[in-house]
C-alpha cells in the first residue's frame, strides 16, 4: 500500500463514463431508467390518445351503478338490484372461498399421498405414484371439465331420488348426490339469536328453525377462544414436563374439552337442528345446494395442487437424514412417534416455502372456474361487469389488483410463519 | 484352559454341516410379499383395500375401453353397433369419434392438403432440439438449430420465403458487425452496434427488401392464416415458441434481480412481482381485450401472437425466480473465484456462474415448461381452439353430441405423453450433469 503512486489527478472525461466503474454503474442505470420510461410514457399516451378516440373516459364510477345480473352462488346478500362494487364483492368471496377450501383438502390430500408414497408397502406407493403423476402431467383445465363432467352426467337427476326411484340418498339419508349438486345438512337452530319466524304446521304453531350470521359468529368466537385456552394449557403441560419430568395426565382431553365443550353447549342453548334435504316435487328443499360447479373446481384444485404437494412432503421427507431416523429407533420411538417428533419437524422447514407457492398457485388457478361457470371475481369483475359496462381497462386493472394484493398478503403472512419456524442459525 | 476344555468336551465336530435352504418364509415372491405388502397388520389392510379399489376401478374402465367401438360415424350409430354386439344398456366406449374428428383435434382446420407441412415443421424441430438435448448426437447437427425458427415459421404459416430470410440476415448482419467491428470500434461500441443496426434493419430495410425480392422471384408456400390453426398443433406452436423466448428472458430478469444496479434491480422486482401475482387467464383477456389500448391507434397484430407473447412474459417471470433461486444456491466463493481472475461480469455469468446456477435449477424450468405446456389449454377462454376447444365443438356438432369421455381421455393421453417426457428428460439430466461423488 505505501508503494501506492497518487492517483493521476486529470480531469474528469467523458469516457470515463463508459471505462471507469466507478462510473459505468451509473451510465448503465441512467441509459435503463430513461428508456424504461420512454417505454411507459409510449404506452401511457397510446392509452390515453386511444380512450379518447372512442370516447371513454378513465373512471371507477361504474361500481356504483345497478348491475342487473343475478350471481347463483353468494355468500353476502346480493339481487339484481345491487351494485356492479357488490357484485365484484360477492366474486372475491367465492374466490377466497373455494381458494380457503381447496388449500385445506389439498394440504390433507398432498400430505397423506406424500407420506404413503414413501411407504414400504408396494401396492400402496405405485398407487400414489400414479396419482401424482397422473394429475401433474395432465392440465388442470381438464380435470375441472373432467369432474365437472363427472358431477353432471355421471349422476342421477333429483327426480330418480323420489319414492320408487333408481337413486337414494347417502350418510343416513342426508346426502344427496345428485346432477343438481350435493345436497348436505345444514344446521340451523330453534332460538337464533337473529329471531325465528312462526309457521302453521298440522294447526299447531311451530318454530321455523334459522340461522343469523350473529350465531355463526358466536360459535366461532368460541372455537378461537378455545384455541387459545387450549395453547394456555398445552404451554402450562410442557412447563410442567419441562420442570418434572412428568406431563400433566389428560392433557390432551383437556384441550379437546376447551374446544369442544363450549361450542356443544352453545349449540343446546340455541336449539341446533339438522336441516336435511328432502325431495320435493324436481328438486330439493332443505339443506346446503353445494352447485356442481363448486364441486367440480374445488376438487380439481385440490387434487390436482394435492398432487404437487405430496411430491413437496416427499421431497421434505426424504431431505431429513436417514440417520435421524436410526437415531430415533434406536431411543425406542415407535414409527409413528418418529414420524410425527423427529421427521416431520425438520422436514417442515424444507417443505414450507415451496408449499407457499403451491397455495398461490392454487388462489391463482382458481381463476379457471370460468370453465364450469362458477361465479369468481374474473367472472363477475372481470367477465359480467367489463361486458355490461365496456370498462375494460377499469375492470382488468381491478381485478389484477385484487389478485396481486391477495398474493402478497398470503406469502407476506405464510413468509412470517416461515420465519417462525425456520432453523435459527447463529 | 483351552487345553482343559479340549480334553473334556465329549463331542467337537470336525466337518460342517451343508447350508440349509433358507426357510420358506424368507425368500422369494413369499418374502417379497411379507415385506412388502404385509409386513404389519396395518400394511395388510391397506394392501387388501388398495387391490380392492384397484380391481373395482379396472373392472368397470377396461371393459368398456377394450370393447371400444371404432368404426362408426356418429354416436347414436355407435350406440346401435353396441346394442347388437353387447346388449341394450352394455356401456361401452366410441373410439370411432378419434377416427372420425383426429384431424381436427391435431391440425385445426389446417387444410388438410398442407398437412405435411405441419409435420415436416414438426420433424425439423426434433431435429434440431436433439442435439441440444443429447450430447452423444454428432455436433455438426447443431447447425440446423439456429436456422430451425425460421424453417418452422416458414413451413407452418407459408407465404413468401423472403420474409424470413430477410429476417435472417439481420441476425447475420448483427453478428457481422460485432464480429468484424467489435476489434474497430471496440467491445462496447461493437456490441450497442450489433444490437442497434439489425433493429433499425428490421424496421425500415427487412419488409421492403422481401417484398421487393418477392415481387422478382415469387418463391413461397400458400399462406395459412393462424386462425386456421388448431388442436394440439396449436398447443405445441404456443408452447414451444414460449418455452424458447421465455428462457433468455428469464436469464436476463434473474441476473436483473440479484443485480446491484439499484433501478434494473427494483424494475426486475417490480415485472417479476406483478405478472406472477395475477393469473395466466387474467393476462389472456388483457392481451386480448387491452393490448389494443396500449399500442399505437390502428395497430392490430394477431391473436396468437399476442397469446404467445403474454405466455411467454408470464413464464420468464417463472424461470427467472428459478434461476434466482439457482443463482442464490451458489456458494459466495464461486463469484469472489471470478472477480480474483479479472473476469468481468458478463464474462464472469457466461463462464463460471450461469454453467453452474442452470445445472442446479434445471428440474424447476422443466416444472416450469411443463407448466407453461399444460397453461396452453388456457387460450381456448380467448377464443383459440386448442384440443379441450375442439372437444366442446365436436360435442356440440349433432353427429357426436354428448360424447365426453372418448375425447378428454384422449386430450389427457396426450398431454401426459409430452409432460411426463419431459419431467423424465429433466431427471436423466440431472443424473448425467451430477458431479458430485455420491
Amino acid at each position: 500500500m505505501a508503494t501506492m503512486t497518487d492517483p493521476p489527478s486529470e480531469g474528469f472525461r467523458i469516457s470515463q463514463l463508459i471505462y471507469d466503474t466507478r462510473y459505468r454503474s451509473i451510465t448503465i442505470q441512467v441509459v435503463a431508467f430513461i428508456l424504461i420510461m420512454a417505454g411507459l410514457v409510449w404506452l401511457v399516451d397510446n392509452t390515453i390518445h386511444n380512450l379518447s378516440v372512442l370516447g371513454k373516459d378513465f373512471n371507477f364510477g361504474f361500481l356504483g351503478q345497478r348491475s342487473g345480473y343475478d350471481i347463483n352462488q353468494r355468500l353476502v346478500e346480493y339481487s339484481n338490484n345491487s351494485t356492479h362494487g357488490r357484485a365484484a364483492l360477492v366474486g372475491i368471496l367465492n374466490t377466497l372461498l373455494v381458494a380457503v377450501l381447496g388449500c385445506i383438502t389439498a394440504t390433507v390430500l398432498g400430505v397423506i399421498a406424500g407420506v404413503l408414497r414413501l411407504s414400504n408397502n408396494w401396492v400402496i406407493s405405485k398407487l400414489m405414484t400414479v396419482y401424482v403423476e397422473g394429475f401433474r402431467n395432465i392440465p388442470l383445465l381438464l380435470w375441472i371439465i373432467v369432474i365437472f363432467a363427472v358431477m353432471t352426467e355421471g349422476t342421477p337427476q333429483p327426480r330418480d331420488f323420489r319414492e320408487g326411484g333408481t337413486a337414494s340418498m347417502i350418510a343416513f339419508e342426508s346426502v344427496a348426490v345428485s346432477n343438481r349438486g350435493i345436497y348436505i345438512p345444514n344446521i340451523v337452530f330453534t332460538r337464533s339469536l337473529g329471531g325465528n319466524e312462526t309457521a302453521e304446521v298440522d294447526g299447531a304453531t311451530q318454530v321455523v328453525p334459522a340461522a343469523a350470521p350473529v350465531d355463526w359468529f358466536l360459535v366461532l368466537a368460541l372455537i378461537v377462544g378455545g384455541v387459545f385456552v387450549a395453547r394456555f394449557i398445552e404451554r402450562k403441560a410442557t412447563a410442567t414436563q419441562e420442570a418434572t419430568g412428568v406431563r400433566p395426565p389428560g392433557t390432551f382431553w383437556k384441550k379437546l374439552g376447551v374446544i369442544v365443550l363450549p361450542t356443544l353447549i352453545l349449540f343446546v342453548i340455541l336449539g341446533a337442528t339438522l336441516d336435511v334435504p328432502r325431495i320435493g316435487g324436481f328438486n330439493f328443499t332443505g339443506g346446503i345446494q353445494l352447485r356442481n360447479s363448486l364441486i367440480a373446481l374445488w376438487f380439481a384444485l385440490s387434487l390436482y395442487t394435492g398432487a404437487f404437494i405430496a411430491e413437496i412432503v416427499r421431497g421434505g421427507i426424504l431431505a431429513v437424514s436417514k440417520g435421524q431416523t436410526e437415531a430415533a429407533f434406536a431411543l425406542g420411538l415407535r414409527p409413528s412417534r418418529t414420524m410425527n417428533l423427529v421427521i416431520l419437524p425438520q422436514a417442515m422447514r424444507v417443505i414450507i416455502p415451496p408449499l407457499i407457492s403451491q397455495y398461490l398457485n392454487l388462489t391463482k388457478n382458481s381463476s379457471l372456474a370460468i370453465a364450469v361457470g362458477y361465479m369468481d371475481v374474473r367472472s363477475t369483475l372481470g367477465g359480467i361487469t367489463i361486458n355490461q359496462t365496456g370498462r375494460e381497462l377499469e375492470g382488468m386493472l381491478l381485478l389484477g389488483l385484487f389478485y396481486l394484493v391477495t398474493s402478497l398478503v398470503i406469502s407476506g403472512a405464510l413468509n412470517l410463519y416461515n420465519n417462525s419456524v425456520k432453523l435459527k442459525e447463529r | 484352559m483351552s487345553e482343559t476344555h479340549a480334553h473334556s468336551a465329549a463331542y467337537v465336530r470336525r466337518e460342517m454341516l451343508p447350508q440349509e435352504a433358507p426357510p420358506a418364509l424368507e425368500t422369494g415372491a413369499v418374502k417379497w410379499l411379507r415385506e412388502n405388502l404385509f409386513s404389519s397388520w396395518l400394511n395388510g389392510i391397506l394392501t387388501v383395500v388398495s387391490l380392492a379399489f384397484i380391481w373395482l376401478v379396472l373392472s368397470s374402465i377396461l371393459p368398456w375401453v377394450v370393447q371400444g367401438i371404432w368404426n362408426a360415424e356418429s354416436l347414436s350409430e355407435c350406440r346401435e353397433i353396441r346394442d347388437q354386439l353387447y346388449g341394450e344398456g352394455h356401456e361401452v366406449a366410441c373410439w370411432a369419434v378419434l377416427g372420425d374428428r383426429w384431424r381436427q383435434l391435431l391440425f385445426g382446420f389446417y387444410p388438410p392438403e398442407h398437412y405435411w407441412r405441419v409435420v415436416l415443421a414438426l420433424v425439423v424441430f426434433l431435429a434440431a432440439i436433439a442435439p441440444v438435448l443429447f450430447e452423444s448426437l454428432p455436433r455438426k447437427m447443431l447447425i440446423l438449430t439456429p436456422l430451425a425458427p425460421f424453417i418452422i415459421f416458414f413451413l407452418l404459416w407459408g407465404g413468401t420465403i423472403w420474409g424470413p430470410l430477410a429476417v435472417l440476415l439481420g441476425f447475420v448482419i448483427g453478428w457481422a458487425i460485432f464480429t468484424y467491428g467489435s476489434p474497430v470500434v471496440g467491445n462496447l461500441g461493437g456490441t450497442v452496434l450489433a444490437i442497434l443496426v439489425p433493429i433499425l434493419y428490421w424496421l425500415f430495410i427487412a419488409g421492403p427488401i422481401a417484398s421487393g425480392l418477392g415481387a422478382i422471384l415469387p418463391i413461397g408456400l400458400e399462406f395459412v392464416a393462424s386462425d386456421e390453426f388448431g388442436g394440439f398443433m396449436l398447443s405445441f406452436v404456443i408452447g414451444i415458441a414460449g418455452i424458447v423466448l421465455s428462457l433468455p428472458i428469464g436469464i436476463f430478469l434473474a441476473l436483473g434481480r440479484q443485480s446491484d444496479l439499484f433501478i434494473i434491480n427494483k424494475f426486475s422486482v417490480i415485472f417479476i412481482e406483478v405478472i406472477r401475482g395475477v393469473p395466466l387467464i387474467v393476462w389472456l383477456f388483457t392481451a386480448s381485450l387491452l393490448l389494443n389500448y396500449f399500442l399505437p391507434p390502428g395497430t392490430n397484430f394477431d391473436l396468437m401472437l399476442r397469446v404467445i407473447i403474454m405466455v411467454t412474459l408470464f413464464s420468464s417471470a417463472y424461470i427467472a425466480e428459478v434461476i434466482r433461486g439457482g443463482l442464490a444456491a451458489l456458494p459466495r466463493g464461486q463469484y469472489e473465484g471470478a472477480d480474483s481472475l479479472g473476469l468481468d461480469y458478463w464474462q464472469s455469468m457466461r463462464l463460471i456462474i450461469l454453467p453452474q446456477a442452470l445445472k442446479i435449477s434445471i428440474p424447476g424450468i422443466v416444472s416450469t415448461f411443463i407448466g407453461l405446456f399444460k397453461d396452453t389449454t388456457l387460450v381456448v377462454f380467448i377464443g383459440l381452439l386448442d384440443p379441450i376447444g375442439f372437444s366442446n365443438a365436436i360435442r356440440a356438432s349433432t353427429e357426436w353430441n354428448g360424447i365426453y369421455w372418448e375425447l378428454f381421455i384422449f386430450i389427457g393421453l396426450c398431454f401426459f405423453v409430452c409432460c411426463f417426457g419431459m419431467s423424465r428428460y429433466s431427471q436423466y439430466l440431472e443424473r448425467k450433469l451430477r458431479t458430485d461423488h455420491r
